[in-house]
């Protein structure tokens, strides 16, 4: 008889069972904590603002490749779409960054009209200073909220939840699968990048929204400063995202959906409706990565509807599956070594190999050499740079994965079994 | 004989052809039936519409006290209304543990936000290690099911079946693939499973089916072709014909 007890131990508290949350917060706060001391901002100046605010940047990356993972390594929907959402956050946010900043300069330059501005005439000045570009002179209804905060943080949150609702409503209720529905999730994405680059589409345009970086009310404040701010900030996003996370996954939660991932029939005979868990976590990611949006943009100071391309969100799940999906770190750590990479390979540090017949100059060559790795990756290592972390604390899985012995498992054994 | 479910006048035609044509059928609350047939007689069909997988294009399937029809519900919603189906091949969730896939199979509120709130009590874990116990697989706990062989899956299935509580149960060939002696312990559990709720076994097997000792359906081109005791089947030109003429 076995024993009960031992059998199943007296459930595990929240540390034990997801060990990996605890390591990876303490690196996030030596992380943010060592950067502050080094950085212009605050400490001895050896990290420059600008770097500050690529790794603040990284930071936000880094919770967007969460959410790809909770989506895609955990219940098996390769979504080609989800930076999208990380843009709509983006432009959520920039939208009353731009309209609070512009209302300051025009009640400036009004404040010396001999007569006191009315209400009216502040808005319209305030319109055409955005609008401007785009040849328009008034609020689209879209901007109806942009001059309130609260509002328009509710709208990081919500305009992309709402989008995910009814997409997904629509794509799992049909049950479109595998990479029929990722080929429609880049179809949505490349769709809102398409009308964004209409000038009338209320959004500026090609131009996008710019001078994100200035917040409004706090131009005395250097960006030195802004930049540490903005670093904790996407810091403490980070770290919240992976506990709520780390928690979906570790229960009866994470239990479905991995099952759903590798056999969604199997589930629905189980009684659970696969439709319901999909569409609860493509919400749910959708909103992460409209909040990792939300606090990326103010940092990189200006967003246009390139960032929605459909490539943004390839490049997406390629961290995730150079990292390692199917684990939260492995997600982080793909977003934040690649993208690190990236930056620098384009940004014309990386030394150009000269082989004497051609010039290899990175800018260009980058792409492919991260084509290559992620084909590499994906034949060789399909556990990423986080299986590395496995074959460390000697977590191995085991090589038998139930191989069948025959294309019908049934009849041939049980000949085989009576021999 | 009031009936659990009751499958009457279904067809289904799959480009032209009919895998199930004019099929009734009837199972009471703690019977157990084997259904036999030679291949391509419709068995699987016959499960894939009670379960939902498939929709006929015509006839009636009734279930329960309340008469409810389950060709309104999506296959999720007829495994909570108490019917659980084993697969031929075994399907269990292999990168999980043999714990964590009798966890998943338990009855509980099946909704994602209860889903994310649950965590299992010290009656669930008892329960699971019991089942573990049941269907021998208590050495086996905390194992990944990817590694079990192929006999240990099959039970895995069946104890998540178990745990699923399910009113009726659809097995389909759950003795392929097994030695004697893993057989002899799948027949125990089918015939200690059928005496609390309806059990219905597909197989190819006749050996099996008489150790099952029940009463048996000959399925033939999609309808029922005899119906009885396997004796009285067997004796039945019909079906002799069927199996041993052509």
């Amino acid at each position: 008889m076995t024993d009960v007890l031992t059998a199943h131990p007296r459930r595990r508290p929240f540390v034990a069972r997801y060990p990996s949350a605890v390591v990876f917060l303490a690196i996030l706060a030596l992380f943010t904590l060592g950067v502050t001391i080094l950085a212009e901002g605050f400490g001895i100046g050896v990290i420059s603002t600008s770097f500050v605010k690529t790794l603040g940047k990284t930071l936000c990356l880094c919770l967007v490749a969460l959410a790809m993972d909770l989506v895609w390594g955990y219940c098996g929907i390769l979504s080609l779409g989800h930076m999208a959402f990380f843009g709509i956050g983006g432009y959520a946010i920039g939208m009353w960054l731009m309209y609070a900043r512009t209302e300051i300069i025009v009640r400036e330059s009004l404040a010396a009209a001999p007569l006191p501005p009315t209400p009216q005439e502040i808005s319209d000045g305030i319109a055409g200073q955005i609008f401007g570009v785009v040849g328009a002179s008034e609020f689209p209804p879209i901007w109806a909220l942009a001059h309130s905060l609260p509002l328009q943080l509710l709208a990081v949150v919500l305009v992309p939840g709402l989008i995910a609702l009814v997409f997904g409503w629509l794509a799992f209720r049909s049950r479109v699968t595998g990479v029929y529905l990722s080929i429609l999730t880049q179809a949505m994405t490349l769709a809102l990048s398409l009308y964004l680059f209409q000038n009338d589409s209320g959004l500026r345009g090609n131009n996008g929204l710019s001078g994100l970086q200035n917040l409004p009310g706090l131009s005395q404040v250097p960006q030195s400063t802004i930049s540490i701010i903005f670093l904790w900030a996407s810091a403490l996003a980070l770290g919240l995202g992976y506990l709520l996370c780390a928690w979906v996954v570790s229960g009866q939660f994470g239990s479905v959906i991995r099952a759903i991932r590798d056999d969604e029939a199997r589930v629905r005979f189980l009684g659970y409706s696969v439709e319901a868990y999909k569409l609860f976590i493509f919400t749910f990611t959708a909103v992460i990565a409209g909040i990792a949006g939300a606090l990326y943009y103010p940092q990189a100071g200006i967003i246009n509807p390139a960032e929605i391309a459909p490539i943004a969100s390839i490049y997406l799940a390629v961290w995730v599956a150079i990292g390692g999906r199917g684990k939260l770190y492995g997600a982080v750590i793909g977003a934040a070594f690649v993208s690190l990479l990236s930056t620098w390979f384009t940004g014309g540090q990386a030394p150009d190999i000269n082989l004497g017949f051609y010039t290899i100059q990175w800018v260009d060559w980058w792409t492919i050499l991260l084509g290559l790795s992620f084909v590499a990756v994906t034949l060789f290592a399909p556990r990423g740079i986080g299986g590395l972390i496995d074959l460390i604390t000697e977590r191995r899985h085991p090589d038998r994965h139930g191989a069948d012995l025959g294309p019908d498992p049934g009849a041939l054994q049980e000949k085989e079994a009576d021999r | 004989m009031s009936s659990l479910l009751e499958v009457s006048g279904v067809s289904v035609s799959f480009d032209g052809f009919k895998a199930i044509n004019n099929l009734t059928f009837q199972i009471a609350e703690s019977e157990m039936r084997a259904v036999i047939g030679p291949n391509g007689a419709g068995k699987t069909t016959f499960m894939d519409i009670i379960t939902g997988k498939t929709r006929p294009d015509s006839g009636q399937v009734i279930w329960g006290e309340k008469s409810q029809s389950l060709l309104s519900l999506t296959e999720s919603q007829i495994a909570q209304a108490g019917i659980g189906r084993k697969f031929q091949r075994p399907t269990v969730f292999e990168d999980q543990s043999v714990a964590d896939n009798l966890m998943l199979a338990l009855k509980k509120a099946r909704g994602p936000l209860a889903v994310l709130r649950f965590r299992p009590s010290r009656a669930d874990r008892t329960k699971v290690a019991d089942l573990a116990e049941q269907i021998g697989l208590a050495a086996a706990l905390h194992r990944k099911s990817g590694e079990l062989s192929h006999g240990q899956k099959q039970w895995l299935e069946i104890g998540m079946l178990l745990a699923q509580e399910p009113r009726l149960l659809l097995v389909d060939e759950p003795a392929a693939g097994m030695t004697p002696a893993e057989r002899e312990h799948t027949t125990e559990l089918l015939v200690e499973a059928a005496k609390s709720r309806a059990v219905v076994v597909v197989e190819h097997d006749m050996d099996f089916v008489r150790r099952l000792g029940c009463k048996v359906t000959v399925l033939h081109e999609g309808s029922v072709l005899a119906e009885g005791s396997l004796d009285h089947v067997t004796g039945d030109e019909k079906v002799i014909e069927v199996y041993l003429g052509r």
